[in-house]
């Protein structure tokens, strides 16, 4: 079963050896409008032991390409082309013994750890599920395997973690239950769909050297897909570029990365914001003036505490003694990974959530203090931006409708005025006037990010919150929309929150730099100081663990993460397997019983 | 979703629906306001942005076009509307309704001679009416007017109901979804408190105090059967007010009555219209069952139910007494029963069984 290819045996353009293989891949999908061509014609090859990396932004028919190797794509699917795994050509094999391979021969890991897992199912369950339908150990065995392979992936005390359910792992755990379930049968490629897409920096780093050491100690082959070039240039091989379901680059890392051909690939690396680059990048410009020491402010925390109720037990403290503040426009960014408390900040500074002790003064007043109509008033002088696109929009609503909103609800000018303004709007954020009458599925998610800050400057604010406005977005369009903001800051002067878990992004935009984790404030400062000095340890784990998009500075930068890691103290994570032992062992283990039982 | 492209060969031939071109002009160098506004400095960033230009050359569809469009294509759901909408047309023209006078000679409350036993006079081959098509009753009644009557009834009585029941239902779902709380908790349980009992035992109770008009009885019973819609309602709107819209809203300063009224009901729409036409079909069955058992509309007004329930000692010696009311009350709630699946599938296609 297992028969070692040496890894060599495939260069970038040999795929005799390679353990998937997809050629002339054509997928069309018919649906209510007509056909959809997502993949238009693309050949690719995965060898033992590498790690090919497909990049694009969405709609480029990357994951669409992966999910025919798994023949999982919905039934209007219409696939045309060759994919090979292991040596055989799964377009023509039955059902039955296409679920043979799945699991087997190839395994994925899937973005969201917490939806790939069986919330009602025990860890220990759904690692065994896999061993037992491929016949590969059951009952005791299959426990114990389990528990071998939570120890693999680094998950602490396996065997209390096999009985215990997923809402119980943190979100890092989880994935590494994800690859633990991937691994469990011993597969010969792994596609891996944006698999630390959803999870914090340093935790996506530690993911990735679990992966990276995954293919090295067991020679399995891995298709990541992915849109981050950080993640690609700290884990690939090779490779491949798709635009609009075509192949339009492929080569090595440092070929692709370094040197690119195509002029896609170009403007992709192009908008990618690169840390510690600073100011001045993908023509987003924000002025970096002298602190204005004077300036009146617009955010003025104090020992802020918020915290959450909770049925028959102790509160919870989201944010925990904050103090910082934000000066007419100004722009401060607010970084942390997830659970620091950050959107709880953002949420309370819209007056949506009370502070349980401490004090909001917004725009000189004090949030605690204020009336009904009061809080109504100062909330025309507050703008908003929240993070996905698809949700911050009424789909029943017609855009210029929504941009019209807090006029209406503030009783701001009358019809003629409003229209007026909306085209103002519309022209500021670079949207064709036309789109007045249309709906927000219209228009794709950097659109209607843009349309969310048309309606957040209605009425010229004093104070814009904006909570993680571009991270749903590609990184293309993403460029798009800094630049836009950073243009209409400039204009209007605004004072801005920026929460972000970009660090990057944060380094383009920000003044000051305000560090939460775990609700507390752990620095602040000057951008310069913070993301270019920073003092304490979390600080530095966050901005060591941050990928760039250059192969070459990424190796070193990894080098740097894990001198840093052992220097705190923490081991870099591992697959702890020697890989020769693994695969003997999946070898003995298996039973001659059939295993589609 | 790029439009397909049109065949540039056939100019005469009008594109297909959905491929966004169907409003192009079809004048050569025509200035279109709509056509897609093109930049001659085209950058290659724009060219190879995975940002569309947004199409506002087809016509925009909005989601209730949209929905509107899948219904009008459900075959079973547009064949379900022809039916109701014939079999209302027919009962209403037919006697007339009030002073109005129908194209049918016979009123429903006259007696006649019985003629042949009573039997129906309908013929399909070769088609003639004859004198009474549906036969007559004990006392010569002509039977085609009275099913005409009280389909009529059962009609009235079923959207009436419907409408009602809907607006309270979501009216209480709404409230208890988005305000949460004490207010919640008051209505909720007041709705689990109507779910307990038991529905026909209710709507008895409700039928005898309303006394046999039709109007009261449908007001008693819009009063016993919003319970199902009040708790989907509140489902679709605990969700809908966690979505980031409604928090924007709520920052931007709009009262709660407006969130409701204008950014949470909007959304729920697709809920409210499906439950709303399940309804009507629930109330004919109850109507019929009420009127049956004695407690719905009372003589010498009819329902199709209490038809039944009057000639239910005649059923062996003249079944078809039996038979065309009957049949009627499977017609409508059918037809509305279907028309309730094609809604919702036109609500939301992925339900959908019929294979895309």
């Amino acid at each position: 079963m297992t028969t070692t290819t040496p890894a060599s045996a495939g260069t970038a353009s040999d795929s005799s050896g390679a353990v998937l293989d997809f050629r002339d891949i054509d997928v069309r999908f018919g649906t209510e409008f007509g056909t959809v061509h997502a993949v238009k014609g693309v050949s690719l090859h995965v060898n033992p032991g590498e790690v090919v990396a497909l990049v694009g932004e969405s709609g480029s028919g990357k994951s669409v390409t992966s999910m025919t190797a798994m023949r999982l794509l919905p039934g209007n699917a219409r696939i045309n082309g060759v994919v090979t795994v292991a040596g055989t050509d799964i377009s023509r094999i039955p059902e039955r013994e296409m679920r043979r391979k799945r699991g087997k021969d190839i395994a994925m890991v899937f973005q969201e750890p917490m939806t790939a897992l069986n919330p009602v199912l025990t860890i220990g369950t759904q690692l065994t599920e896999a061993l037992e339908l491929h016949g590969i150990a059951t009952g005791k065995a299959a426990q114990s395997r389990a528990v071998e392979l939570l120890e693999m992936v680094g998950i602490p005390e396996p065997h209390r973690r096999i009985k215990q359910y997923p809402h119980e792992l943190s979100g890092g755990q989880r994935q590494r239950v994800v690859i633990a379930i991937a691994l469990s049968c011993d597969p010969r490629v792994i596609i891996a769909d944006e698999p630390t897409t959803a999870l914090d920096v340093t935790v996506q780093a530690d993911i990735l050297d679990l992966l990276r050491s995954l293919k090295d100690k067991l020679n399995t082959g891995i298709l990541l897909i992915t849109h981050n070039m950080g993640v690609v240039a700290d884990m690939a091989d090779r490779v491949a570029v798709m635009f609009k379901g075509e192949l339009v680059e492929e080569g090595t890392a440092d070929e692709v990365l370094l040197n690119p051909q195509h002029d896609y690939t170009r403007v992709l690396l192009g908008s990618v914001p690169r840390l510690g680059a600073g100011r001045d990048q993908m023509g987003v410009n924000v002025p970096d003036t002298v602190r204005n020491e004077e300036a009146d402010l617009a955010i003025d925390l104090q020992n802020l505490v918020i915290e959450y109720h909770r049925l028959g037990r102790p509160p919870f403290r989201a944010v925990d003694d904050v103090s910082f503040q934000v000066r007419q426009g100004e722009i401060v960014g607010l970084v942390g990974e997830s659970g620091s408390g950050k959107s709880t900040i953002g949420r309370c500074a819209l007056g949506l959530i009370p502070a349980a002790s401490g004090e909001f003064r917004l725009l000189g007043e004090d949030l605690g203090q204020l009336k009904r109509s009061q809080l109504k008033a100062l909330r025309r002088r507050i703008g908003v931006i929240f993070q996905d696109p698809a949700a911050s929009l009424n789909p029943r609503m017609p855009i210029g409708e929504c941009i019209a909103e807090p006029m209406v609800v503030h009783k701001v000018g009358d019809k003629k005025s409003r229209e007026n303004k909306i085209y103002e709007l519309l022209d500021a954020v670079q949207l064709p006037r036309a789109v007045y009458n249309r709906y927000p599925h219209e228009v794709s998610g950097g659109q209607r990010q843009r349309i969310s800050i048309a309606r957040a400057l209605t009425l010229d604010p004093e104070l814009l919150v904006a909570d993680e406005p571009t991270s749903a977005l590609d990184v293309s369009v993403q460029a798009r929309v800094l630049r836009i903001f950073a243009e209409l800051q400039a204009e209007y002067k605004f004072a801005c929150l920026f929460i972000s878990h970009d660090l990057s992004v944060v380094d383009l935009l920000a003044h000051q730099v305000v560090v939460l984790q775990q609700g507390k404030v752990v620095e602040a400062g000057l951008r310069e100081q913070i993301l270019h000095d920073p003092q304490q340890e979390y600080t530095q784990r966050l901005l060591a663990a941050a990928p760039v998009p250059d192969p070459r500075e990424q190796r070193q930068r990894r080098e740097q993460r894990h001198q840093l890691l052992r220097s705190f103290g923490d081991e870099v994570v591992e697959l702890k397997v020697s890989g020769d032992r693994f695969h003997e062992r999946s070898h003995h283990d298996t039973p001659p019983e059939d295993p589609d039982r | 979703m790029s439009p397909t492209p049109h065949d540039p060969d056939r100019p005469d031939q009008p594109p297909e629906p959905g491929t966004g071109r169907e409003e192009l002009s079809p004048f050569p160098g025509q200035a279109d306001p709509g056509a897609p506004q093109q930049e001659h400095s085209q950058v290659i960033s724009d060219k190879y942005s995975v940002e569309q230009e947004i199409d506002l050359s087809g016509r925009s569809f909005s989601q209730g076009q949209l929905v509107r469009r899948r219904f009008f294509r459900h075959r079973v759901a547009m064949a379900s509307l022809v039916f109701l909408v014939l079999t209302t047309v027919l009962a209403f023209t037919s006697i007339g309704y009030g002073w109005i006078p129908g194209w049918w000679d016979k009123e429903f409350w006259l007696s006649a001679t019985v003629v042949d036993g009573g039997r129906p006079t309908l013929e399909v081959f070769p088609p003639s009416p004859g004198e009474y098509p549906f036969g007559q009753e004990n006392t010569g009644k002509d039977y085609f007017a009275l099913t005409m009557r009280g389909t009529q009834r059962t009609l009235m009585v079923a959207f009436t109901v419907g409408i009602l029941s809907t607006l309270i239902g979501t009216l209480i779902g709404a409230i208890a979804g988005y305000f949460r709380g004490w207010a919640e908790a008051f209505l909720m349980r007041t709705t689990d408190l109507f779910i307990v009992m038991p529905l026909l035992v209710l709507a008895a109770v409700l039928g005898k105090i309303a006394g046999g008009g039709i109007w009261p009885l449908s007001l008693m019973l819009s009063f016993v059967v919003w319970t199902g819609l009040a708790r989907l309602v509140r489902g679709e709107v605990l969700s809908l007010r966690e979505r980031e819209f409604v928090t924007a809203a709520e920052a931007i300063g709009t009262s709660s009555w407006r969130i409701i009224l204008k950014h949470i009901l909007p959304n729920t729409m697709g809920t409210i219209i499906v439950s709303a036409t399940l309804t009507i079909a629930t109330t004919i069955l109850l109507e019929s069952s009420l009127s049956f058992l004695g407690f719905g509309v009372q003589p010498p007004d009819t329902s199709l139910g209490r038809l039944i329930s009057d000639y239910q000692q005649s059923f062996t010696v003249r079944p078809w007494l039996f038979w065309w009311p009957g049949m009627f009350i499977l017609l409508i709630a059918l037809t509305v029963n279907f028309l309730g699946d094609g809604l919702r599938d036109a609500f939301d296609p992925r339900q959908s069984r019929s294979a895309d």
